[in-house]
């Protein structure tokens, strides 16, 4: 883009009128001096992002290295938490934080995608515009909002509805425990909440840069509309989904506030979706403002790495999984 | 021209009000505890009015962020609800002093559907519901202290903060006092490997949780009961007498105890015939000798202040004021703040 632009002040400059060459010579030395400086301005704020990556994972790693060192991978693996006798690991809080946010996926993809579709495949004008509004409302929303519409609203309905799966399904150990309503399941349905504005809008986005042709060329085929977002727009731009699902994983790995309010905050691992749970984001957030000994502090600042660790290999693994469906890919 | 005056009389107005505020302030800064918060505010928008000269910020960060800011000096002054260790203090280059303000009682709170009041408990049996031992409302050990009131076959579900805090460890530091078991398993601090319970943000989310579980059962800062019309539990002292929670019966239980000369002391589970059994201080840490002279008076003059022509305040928001003998004790504590050998007070 910069090059175009550069080439075309030279096109221009080229072919210099009868009178002005002088100022035409000031003019091409202010734009070189322009595109320099934008160059270099440019490059700088890029590196400063850089910057900014680097000084995070050093700052963790040098506050987190009393833990680090004391505990070695025995942190990760540990699975208790105890701030009175010094005794800390991180492997409930992990599991708290990747399993709550999987569950979300699992309940906002699907409808997240029924959304997008229609919006992209199926909706009239006049209905789209509303349903696209409604979806940056949710966005909108801060996560405290939605945390106090779980304590009131979804813990309740969670706690009512649990002696119903438990008649029904009281074998299954994920139905287990006593009906407290703060569970991983009310973390899960508040992330998935707020996860699904996130994910309908970058796949409406990823959607909507499918070509017509190729829509026209499956009905010329004789496919139904169905067979057509099935066969062709959903896999003609699959890395665009991905990317925004993992967005949406991404934003649920790091969510504190709404989480915090209704998990339970009780840090252990248990098969049951009613037993409350407890993030990393959400663990840092309640103990760090009250961490008084030196050992408590870096345990939580390497829990704060762990979970800088975590979405990195999301993002990681999204990168790869975006670039490997793009290759394999459909015919572009 | 109307426009252009009405900006140049904008511009005077701002550059005189900023100039004024500049010329009066001398600016005292501190940060820690959350739970005296209120009272702090107050007693520094109270203070303006008779030395117009200081401004006192507070931020209230918690206990553990007042400690290891007043320690690293980026505050004039530190708060915290649980006293420093003598580790902690031995670290420093400077004598730190513990300043005791009001005194603060935690209370139990339940929710027992048809039991609006009138439930009793001993520290024994709240113990070991937070321990796990005991999980129904009709547990015969329940029972027997509770004979005039009718408990139901509820299970108990356990409630707590999530975050760290001077509530927590005011709690925790009772049931190590009068268990055993709660002292070699769980201990007493700030924040805790809890053996059950839901966590939850702060005195409201815990207040929430309680109103909205039934056999609920949890622990909040008095004042966040009385004002919310949560149900209380009257608490079995050490003198065996049933206490509800009240301002007075936390002062007797600040009377109840040997003071040290530092005033590091817990209060908790403390001798007196009505004295309440959760309470306890709360302190400002100052150093006794001040790294700046101007910043270390005033602050002396606010302190003897707040502990003597302040206190009346404190009641208002539901702090108990310290007893005379205490009260006297700080006056004589402060009278040793100084600057390089030079005290402040008379």
């Amino acid at each position: 883009m910069m090059q175009q632009l550069h080439k075309g002040h030279l096109g221009r400059d080229s072919s210099p009128g009868a009178q002005g060459e002088h100022k035409q010579d000031k003019r091409m030395l202010a734009a070189t001096i322009q595109d320099r400086a934008f160059k270099h301005i440019s490059l700088l704020a890029a590196l400063a992002v850089l910057a900014l990556v680097v000084v995070i994972v050093y700052q963790l790693t040098t506050n987190a290295w009393e833990a680090i060192s004391r505990y070695r991978l025995g942190f990760v693996l540990s699975s208790v938490w105890d701030p009175v006798f010094h005794d800390y690991g991180a492997l409930p809080f992990v599991f708290g934080t990747v399993v709550s946010s999987l569950l979300a996926l699992l309940i906002a993809v699907p409808l997240s995608l029924g959304v997008a579709i229609f919006l992209s495949e199926i909706a009239t004008a006049k209905l789209r515009r509303p349903i696209i509004f409604l979806v940056e409302v949710l966005a909108s929303i801060p996560s405290v909002i939605y945390g106090l519409w779980g304590i009131f609203v979804l813990v309740p309905l969670v706690r009512q509805s649990q002696p119903f799966f438990q008649r029904w399904f009281g074998f299954l150990p994920i139905f287990q425990g006593p009906p407290f309503g703060y569970s991983l399941l009310a973390a899960a349905i508040i992330l998935a909440i707020m996860i699904i504005p996130t994910i309908t809008s970058l796949s409406r986005d990823a959607l909507a840069a499918v070509p017509n042709h190729q829509r026209e060329a499956s009905y010329a085929l004789g496919a139904s509309h169905w067979e057509t977002i099935k066969n062709v727009v959903l896999p003609y731009n699959k890395s665009g989904i991905i990317a925004a699902v993992m967005l949406g994983l991404g934003r649920a790995l790091g969510e504190t506030m709404a989480v915090t309010m209704v998990i339970g905050n009780m840090p252990q691992i248990s098969a049951s979706l009613f037993m409350p749970a407890q993030t990393m984001a959400s663990l840092i957030a309640n103990e760090f403002g009250e961490a008084v000994s030196p050992l408590h502090v870096s345990a939580l600042m390497e829990i704060g790495l762990l979970l800088f660790l975590v979405t990195l290999l999301i993002n990681v693994l999204a990168k790869f999984l975006t670039t490997r469906t793009k290759h394999k890919g459909v015919q572009k | 021209m109307g426009k252009r005056s009405l900006v140049v009389a904008l511009v005077l107005m701002l550059t005189l009000s900023t100039a004024g505020t500049a010329l009066a302030n001398l600016q005292i800064n501190g940060a820690g505890a959350s739970f005296p918060f209120p009272i702090y505010s107050r007693w520094f928008d109270e203070y303006r009015q008779i030395d117009p000269a200081v401004q006192i910020n507070y931020q209230s960060i918690g206990s553990g962020g007042g400690i290891s800011q007043i320690t690293a000096r980026t505050v004039d002054f530190g708060a915290t609800d649980g006293p420093m260790t003598d580790e902690a203090l031995a670290e420093l280059d400077r004598k730190l002093l513990h300043i005791p303000t009001v005194i603060g009682a935690v209370s139990v709170v339940y929710n027992i559907p048809g039991v609006d009041s009138g439930l009793k408990l001993t520290g024994d049996i709240l113990a070991d519901i937070y321990l796990g031992e005991i999980t129904n409302w009709n547990d015969a050990r329940i029972a027997e202290i509770n004979s005039d009131i009718v408990l139901p076959h509820l299970s108990i579900a356990v409630a707590r903060r999530s975050d760290g805090s001077g509530t927590t460890f005011t709690f925790s530091d009772y049931l190590s006092s009068v268990s055993e078991t709660w002292k070699n398993r769980v201990g007493a601090g700030n924040a805790l490997r809890w053996p059950v319970g839901l966590g939850a943000k702060g005195n409201e989310g815990v207040a929430g949780l309680v109103r909205q579980l039934p056999g609920a059962i949890g622990y909040v800062e008095q004042a966040y009961a009385e004002q919310n019309n949560l149900s209380q539990a009257a608490l079995q002292n050490k003198a065996g007498n049933y206490i509800m929670p009240s301002l007075e019966g936390a002062s007797l239980a600040a009377a109840g105890v040997d003071m040290p000369s530092d005033f590091r002391v817990s209060i908790v589970n403390a001798a007196g015939e009505q004295a309440y059994p959760i309470a306890t201080f709360t302190w400002l840490l100052v150093y006794e000798n001040a790294f700046d002279e101007a910043v270390g008076g005033k602050l002396a003059e606010f302190l003897l202040w707040a502990v003597t022509e302040g206190a009346p305040y404190a009641e208002e928001l539901h702090y108990a004021p310290l007893p005379a003998e205490v009260a006297e004790m700080v006056k004589d504590t402060l009278k040793q703040l100084h600057f390089n050998g030079t005290p402040f007070l008379q």
